[in-house]
């Protein structure tokens, strides 16, 4: 039977992590699948999993009382979605939604913290990656906030 | 008009053939002369000073197809006493237009690769004529993408053009925007998010950028990320235009005038300009 091996290992992120890495990683993977309109996270919720998306549109949302849900950044292809499975208490602090059918492959976050505590090598190269798309993030975010294509701009 | 006029500074009468509304603030209006006839030749990424009478002059852009000459094509916001007045033009008025001015896109020395265009909000304004000019030419270019951002679904100019782009199974076109309404449903964030996965060959393309100044810094800085040269990137430079034609000094940017050295300048020429605050 086929593992996700040669998946994980084509994935942009996980690009020039070792063999040995890979094989913890495979470990904790799982093949997903959303459904259009479908949630994949509530904010509050715990945040079990990881996900790297091999196929579709993931809207990340906040709900606000009297203006609903409001979209603040689409991911897709290639994407990461999601990091509070870092950072205790380990909850979700905004919705995630598929807006198109949607593949991934989940990441149990659980196993892999615990693979982590037991092999600082691979935590530190998961954190390196990590802080790269947690950067990029950051700094899409900060532009968006600027409001560069309105007037006063 | 390129050859035959004596005085820089004479604007020539033109006529507004048509006026539309693009989005809330923004507007096109097309012209030709008054006086009948002629062609205005220009290069795509040009400008012209159009001036209302007893109001002023501005430099707008010419987002018109290079390869259509007889009609020129503005599009702008209204945000100052000029342009407020133009958003009141109707068929039929007259207005002044000296030009064209300007470095314009290096659509020739793209021939041959990859073309990535970026821009946001009114920056597409620009860029258009660029756009017009290599589908006419399309077999002189590989693929050729175009990454568009702006505020809100209502802000995208020149939507049903976008929308027939897209549709094309030669043109990558990609839109995002900054803040989505709740029926929109395509990519939302800045338009540099959409750098890093746009389809074109990193070491044989040419972009060519426009926007405001900071989304220009972070798309060119984004480029070069995915590998393409800093020698193969051209942004467009905005600054207060008075003369248009290199006296006044107005426009100047470092060791340059944007009006005679640009708009359209080469990345690797202006990268530490624009490190420098308030140039």
């Amino acid at each position: 039977m086929e593992t996700l091996k040669p998946v994980l290992a084509e994935q942009p992120f996980l690009h020039g992590l070792d063999d040995r890495h890979l094989d913890l990683m495979v470990g904790c993977a799982s093949n997903v699948r959303f459904a259009p309109g479908e949630f994949i996270f509530r904010e509050g919720e715990e945040a079990n999993h990881f996900y790297v998306i091999r196929h579709g549109r993931v809207a990340i949302e906040v709900f606000v009382p009297q203006r609903g849900a409001i979209t603040i950044e689409t991911i897709g292809e290639g994407d990461l979605l999601g990091w509070s499975w870092l950072v205790a208490p380990y909850h979700w602090r905004f919705d995630a939604r598929a807006t198109e059918l949607t593949r991934a492959i989940a990441l149990d976050a659980r196993c892999l913290r615990g693979k982590c505590d037991q092999d600082h090598d691979l935590g530190y190269e998961l954190f390196k990656r990590f802080v790269l798309v947690i950067e990029q993030r950051l700094q899409a975010t900060r532009m968006q906030l600027l409001d560069l294509y309105s007037v006063n701009s | 008009m390129n050859g035959a006029v004596l005085d820089p500074m004479l604007p020539l009468p033109y006529r507004v053939r048509q006026t539309r509304r693009e989005t809330g603030d923004t507007f096109t209006f097309d012209l030709s002369p008054a006086a009948g006839g002629g062609s205005f030749a220009f290069a795509a990424g040009q400008f012209n000073m159009l001036y209302v009478p007893g109001v002023g002059e501005v430099p707008i852009s010419i987002s018109g197809d290079p390869g259509e000459p007889p009609t020129l094509v503005h599009t702008t916001r209204a945000v100052g006493a000029v342009t407020r007045a133009m958003r009141q033009l109707k068929r039929g008025d007259v207005i002044g237009v000296r030009g064209p001015y300007g470095v314009p896109w290096p659509v020739a020395e793209a021939e041959g690769n990859d073309v990535v265009i970026v821009a946001g909000g009114i920056g597409l304004a620009p860029l258009r004529s660029a756009v017009y000019h290599l589908l006419r030419h399309r077999d002189q270019y590989g693929k050729i993408v175009l990454l568009y951002g702006t505020r809100t679904p209502a802000d995208i100019l020149y939507r049903r053009e976008l929308e027939q782009w897209r549709a094309r199974f030669d043109l990558e076109v990609q839109v995002s925007v900054d803040r989505a309404t709740p029926d929109w449903r395509g990519h939302v964030g800045v338009v540099t998010t959409l750098i890093p996965k746009a389809g074109f060959d990193r070491l044989n393309t040419v972009a060519m950028v426009c926007g405001p100044e900071v989304m220009m810094r972070h798309a060119a800085m984004d480029l070069e990320k995915r590998g393409v040269a800093p020698t193969s990137i051209y942004v467009s430079m905005e600054r207060n235009m008075k003369c248009g034609v290199a006296l006044c000094g107005h426009c100047q940017f470092g060791p340059t005038f944007v009006c005679k050295d640009g708009a359209v300048f080469r990345y690797d020429r202006v990268r530490e300009l624009l490190a420098i605050r308030e140039i």
